[in-house]
């Protein structure tokens, strides 16, 4: 996977992060280039949410500079493609996915849409995210009567339709079992190279990623450190982060686990069933 | 109703009710709040905002009551308590895990402040059933323009609303990032559920407002998963339950919002026995 030599995508020098008053990181310096897919990882509430919320306008930087595809970041931005953390699409909203993507496209918009030309080009939108999701053929179902993964490929689609630069992406896969992880990362990972996306996705285990990461940006023990995989997810590397003694171990078929973090009660990499409010 | 009688001849009927102005009053507003209840309620249903809905009509009687009390007409103390109590509770709880505890406190003061204006109110006590469970039959042609203003208004800044409000109902993050105010909207929305509360209160009462406002928005959900087509359905299941329930009430003796309640009861009854058995036998 080569990235291409262009303007950054994201550039962030002396960056601090966190809420009012209360720095949950800082003095992160770190650049993702275009077509990067970058995994945030980093035990619960060590601010990747954070880092997102930077990147999408919602937080103001509290030290530092953060430009995000050449300016700094505001909310709105139809170059950002989003899906955000949480429990998902309420199963029992009447809604169907296609519509639900098609908010993706106008749903900022005041008004309600009215009959135009214009109808024909978003159908096509439209059309054309749900097909890169591989979720046409039950677009026009009820949204309560799929599948977690199905739901999660729609809020892939509607994140896609405004046909963004940049993904994010925040543990959009938090409900999904190991197997369905992996699939959909590599969905991720070959729609966002067939569109030269550039990926960030905030993720609770590296091991369902480790095929399609190009790097690895780990938020930890109040700094934020980026590197490839082999750089960073080692126990060198970790245990300065936490400041703490922290080791890794790689089993035979190349999945790491993170352990030495007891005191924190955190195993980042292995529990895959431990819920994050990061 | 005295004196009047059923025949099956409909269009004598329809002329006979017709050919009393408190009845034209009743049909007319009927419409106009049955639209605005219909149109109003499938976000409310949609955001699961029942809860606000119910406690706005509770203060709105805290206000209907301190109308009286005054010896202004009720209607204009529906309007003053849903507006600030719907400002408040809008403003008190973004999220919707907190709404419930805010609204809870809003409508426990206000229901005290009810039951002050109550004891103060030194008229008929008809004053306090008619705010409670509705006197569509009083309506006065005054009513009836009111009515048509207050329900003009919340269904235009629905229509202003509408794509922004749908996007936050259904993802309130991804709407966020995408720049739609949805703590504004939070606050206009619960205002604008205030408005139609206000204007329905007049038909069906205070206890009985979630016939018009909730259930009709519950059977369109269950009919349509399209909002265009949910709005139309829950406009003429309302409407439909109103009408039909005042005909009804005009050729008995017992209260016209209790046929309303049950018309409207009747269909989501039906409606969900109906779609139940139809999602049982499609296999996905």
């Amino acid at each position: 996977m080569s990235t291409q030599h262009s303007t950054p995508v994201v550039e962030a020098h002396g960056l601090a992060g966190g809420y009012r008053g209360s720095p949950i990181w800082c003095n992160a310096d770190f650049t993702i280039a275009s077509g990067e897919f970058v995994g945030v990882l980093g035990p619960n509430g060590a601010g990747k949410s954070t880092l997102v919320k930077l990147l999408l306008g919602l937080l103001t930087p509290l030290a530092g500079n953060l430009l995000v595809l050449g300016s700094r970041p505001y909310r709105g931005s139809p170059e950002i493609g989003y899906v955000p953390q949480g429990r998902g699409l309420d199963p029992e909203i009447a809604l169907r996915g296609i519509d639900l993507v098609g908010l993706g496209v106008d749903g900022h918009r005041w008004g309600f849409r009215l009959p135009t030309p214009r109808n024909g080009e978003r159908a096509v939108r439209v059309a054309r995210a749900l097909d890169s999701v591989g979720a046409t053929d039950y677009a026009d179902r009820r949204v309560g009567q799929l599948s977690g993964g199905e739901r999660q490929r729609l809020l892939l689609a509607q994140a896609l339709v405004s046909e963004p630069s940049l993904l994010l992406l925040d543990e959009p896969f938090a409900n999904l079992d190991v197997r369905h992880q992996a699939t959909m990362s590599q969905l991720v990972a070959d729609v966002a190279r067939a569109r030269g996306i550039t990926v960030l996705l905030v993720a609770h285990d590296v091991n369902p990623l480790r095929r399609v990461l190009d790097r690895v940006c780990y938020v930890a023990g109040g700094g934020v450190a980026i590197g490839t995989p082999d750089e960073i997810v080692t126990g060198p590397v970790l245990s300065r982060l936490y400041g703490a003694p922290v080791e890794v171990l790689t089993d035979s078929r190349g999945r790491r686990f993170v352990v030495g973090l007891e005191e924190e009660a955190a195993h980042p990499h292995n529990d895959e069933h431990t819920h994050s409010y990061g | 109703m005295s004196g009047t009688h059923f025949s099956w001849n409909l269009i004598s009927d329809v002329n006979d009710m017709l050919g009393y102005e408190f009845m034209r009053n009743a049909f007319e507003a009927g419409a106009i709040v049955s639209l605005v209840a219909g149109v109003v309620g499938y976000f409310v249903v949609l955001r699961r905002t029942t809860f606000a809905a119910h406690a706005l009509a509770h203060v709105g009687f805290a206000g209907a009551a301190g109308a009286a009390v005054l010896g202004i007409d009720p209607v204009w103390g529906l309007l003053a308590f849903c507006l600030s109590a719907g400002g408040v509770m809008g403003g008190l709880g973004q999220r919707l895990r907190g709404r419930d505890t805010a609204i809870g406190i809003v409508l426990a003061f206000t229901l005290g402040l009810g039951v002050l204006f109550i004891s103060l109110y030194s008229g008929y006590a008809t004053e306090a059933y008619s705010i409670l469970f509705g006197e569509i039959l009083g309506i006065s042609p005054g009513d009836v323009v009111l009515t048509l203003v207050i329900g003009a208004v919340s269904l235009a800044l629905i229509a202003l609303l509408y794509r922004p409000l749908l996007f936050a109902s259904v993802d309130e993050d991804v709407a966020e990032a995408r720049r739609v105010p949805v703590r504004g909207l939070s606050v206009v929305f619960v205002m604008i559920v205030g408005l139609a509360v206000a204007v329905s209160v007049q038909v069906v009462g205070v206890l009985l407002i979630f016939a018009l406002i909730v259930t009709p928005a519950a059977v369109a959900e269950r009919v349509s998963t399209r909002p265009g087509q949910a709005l139309v359905i829950g406009v003429v299941v309302a409407l439909l339950s109103t009408w039909i329930g005042l005909a009804v009430g005009y050729y008995s003796p017992y209260p016209v919002s209790f046929f309303i309640t049950s018309i409207s009861f009747a269909t989501y009854v039906v409606v969900r026995a109906v779609t139940g058995l139809r999602g049982r036998s499609r296999p996905h």
